[in-house]
């Protein structure tokens, strides 16, 4: 398989006076249609890479290539608009937009594109509100969801451009076990049916078993990477 | 852009408490600025009409009488910030009538020109205007000298000779020196009795936008008047000039701090929706929306809460303005405060309300470009 995101040798640095080096030298690959799990505890700098991964922050040093694109070189806007067309992101937080609905939230990331919205592109964001199991919720304002159904209407809404990378930062961190369980039964349907490569962050070991692939970070190091089934 | 804008709106709706109050804030600067600013308007026209509104604002002379002067008259009426261009041939000589005897100034005018200057139908206490033979004079020969409409009167003018006249009405100007000296009749009742075709003076009044420029037009007119003399309002009443001019700057200062208050009001609220909306402006930017596109969120919302500010202030103000002429009294019905309301002005003032409020909408949406994504998950 293909590699659908490769990091080359990636430092993170913060502080310009007093200096604080979060990443060493990370060198990681991504199979395309994969699905992989970041843990590590709190402090030990998953965050800081999935935000590179993400594009949301640029490495000190080293390289970032998603989709065969180095992203080094781009400008702000190329890399918001690689953010928009390539990278659904899930946070723990769910930030939903409370001002619009489920559906208007799930439709947001194709209203940036600046594309008209068609029959057909409201049809879709309805589909994808069904497939996360809500479609009789779409016209409720976020706020008016349960935290559960937020969620799911944030990774509806981070399927609505065909992302080929979903990252996920802690996307169960604050719901029950019952709904933890169900929104990564969502997360394994997406990843097979539609083929999109999955990066999620996670503290719970118990839900990291369940990816294919299992990378610890410690210390701003990778501690342990290992296939978890093939 | 349409998504910036929708965004803006929804924005302002979620928090509609907060939406009403800055609306209501920019809204009560703007009738303030309309209300003040009518206020002062009317203060000046009114002072203006009071003081150099009812007599020549620019009047040509000349050493000896002028002849000729159609050509002159035609040529000061093309100049279009003058109202109105009036001739008048003055005379002085004594009124006699039985044992009475006064000194007079004899004026005459073309009434269809003069009119607009001295408006003597309007100040005729009893009586009507005179024609040929007849006369008006001031109160003052009616209530001191006992002169009565219908008296025929003899005019006699030293070196010319004696004409008698009828007085038909008499006017009060609330001077004393023309209540007391002036007798008004028609100008060719005054050149048939001194026998000549000409005129003493060319009396004019500006339009009221050019009030002030009076010695700019009389420089401008010099041209055209030969040795004529030429003065304006502004050589014979300095202080007034200055009074007014007093009146204008405050009124500009007055509008600027209003402005200033209203310009910060905006920019400290709108700033505070930044905050409070960062977590959405973080999540739209992980989504990939434009730096530009997020920045014109903000200037969406200071231009829509301009917008209502201004409309809501502009009905604020001219409704209290309105209150104020209609139940602010005199006795005889006159206003206390003579509000005058200016179209352009109060378009004015809603122009640079919006204007302000975009202007203080920028440091907003600078501040919403700078926001990092990572700033808003990090704080979540």
């Amino acid at each position: 398989m293909d590699n659908i995101m490769e990091l080359k040798n990636i430092t993170k640095t913060y502080g310009t006076k007093i200096k604080t080096q979060v990443l060493f030298g990370i060198d990681l690959e991504f199979k395309k249609g994969s699905f992989n799990s970041i843990i590590g505890q709190s402090g030990s700098g998953k965050s800081t890479l999935l935000n590179i991964l993400g594009t949301l922050d640029r490495p000190t040093e080293g390289e970032i290539i998603i989709d065969s694109v180095n992203t080094n070189r781009m400008s702000e806007k190329e890399l918001s608009t690689l953010r928009n067309r390539a990278m659904g992101f899930i946070f723990q937080f769910h930030y939903l937009l409370p001002e619009f609905t489920a559906l208007e939230n799930v439709l947001m990331p194709y209203r940036i594109t600046k594309k008209p919205v068609t029959d057909e592109v409201i049809q879709k964001a309805q589909d994808l509100l069904k497939l996360v199991g809500l479609e009789k919720y779409q016209n409720n304002l976020a706020p008016n969801l349960s935290g559960g159904q937020q969620q799911r209407v944030a990774i509806a809404r981070s399927l609505m451009n065909d992302p080929k990378i979903l990252l996920a930062d802690e996307p169960t961190g604050n719901l029950d076990s019952d709904t933890t369980e169900q929104i990564y039964e969502l997360l394994r349907t997406i990843n097979r049916e539609l083929g999109t490569t999955f990066i999620i962050i996670t503290h719970d070991r118990h839900i990291a078993e369940k990816a294919d692939r299992i990378i610890e970070i410690k210390d701003g190091r990778i501690y342990l990477d290992i296939m978890n089934r093939l | 852009m349409r998504l910036a804008l929708q965004i803006a709106v929804r924005f302002l709706r979620s928090g509609k408490a907060q939406t009403w109050f800055i609306i209501l804030g920019i809204a009560i600067g703007v009738a303030v600025q309309v209300f003040i600013g009518s206020l002062i308007i009317g203060l000046q026209k009114s002072l203006v009409d009071k003081t150099i509104g009812s007599s020549s604002q620019i009047t040509i002379r000349g050493d000896a009488p002028i002849d000729d002067y159609e050509a002159l008259l035609s040529s000061l009426s093309s100049e279009r910030r003058l109202e109105v261009v009036s001739p008048a041939l003055d005379t002085v000589g004594t009124l006699y009538k039985d044992t009475t005897n006064t000194p007079i100034k004899l004026r005459g005018f073309e009434f269809d020109q003069s009119e607009s200057i001295y408006h003597f139908a309007d100040r005729l206490v009893e009586g009507r205007l005179p024609e040929v033979n007849e006369v008006i004079l001031g109160l003052q020969f009616r209530d001191g000298k006992l002169l009565k409409i219908n008296d025929i009167v003899e005019i006699d003018i030293p070196l010319v000779g004696s004409f008698n006249y009828t007085i038909v009405g008499f006017f009060d100007f609330k001077v004393a020196i023309i209540n007391e000296q002036w007798g008004v009749t028609s100008l060719a009742s005054v050149q048939t009795m001194l026998g000549i075709t000409s005129i003493t003076s060319i009396e004019m009044q500006i339009k009221d936008n050019y009030i002030f420029d009076a010695n700019l037009i009389s420089e401008d007119l010099k041209p055209n008047i030969g040795s004529l003399n030429i003065s304006t309002w502004i050589d014979d009443n300095e202080e007034l000039l200055s009074g007014l001019q007093g009146q204008s700057l405050s009124s500009i200062m007055i509008q600027v701090f209003v402005m200033i208050s209203v310009v910060l009001g905006i920019a400290s609220v709108l700033a505070i929706i930044v905050m409070q909306k960062s977590k959405q402006i973080g999540i739209l930017k992980a989504m990939g929306i434009q730096n530009i596109d997020a920045s014109f969120i903000f200037i969406f919302e200071g231009l829509i809460l301009g917008i209502l500010g201004a409309i809501l202030g502009v009905a604020l103000g001219v409704g209290l303005a309105f209150a104020f002429k209609e139940f602010a009294v005199n006795s005889d019905g006159s206003p206390v405060i003579p509000l005058t309301l200016d179209y352009g002005f109060i378009v004015l003032s809603m122009g640079i309300a919006v204007t302000a409020s975009v202007v203080a909408s920028i440091i907003p949406a600078r501040k919403s470009s700078k926001l990092t994504v990572i700033e808003v998950i990090k704080n979540g």
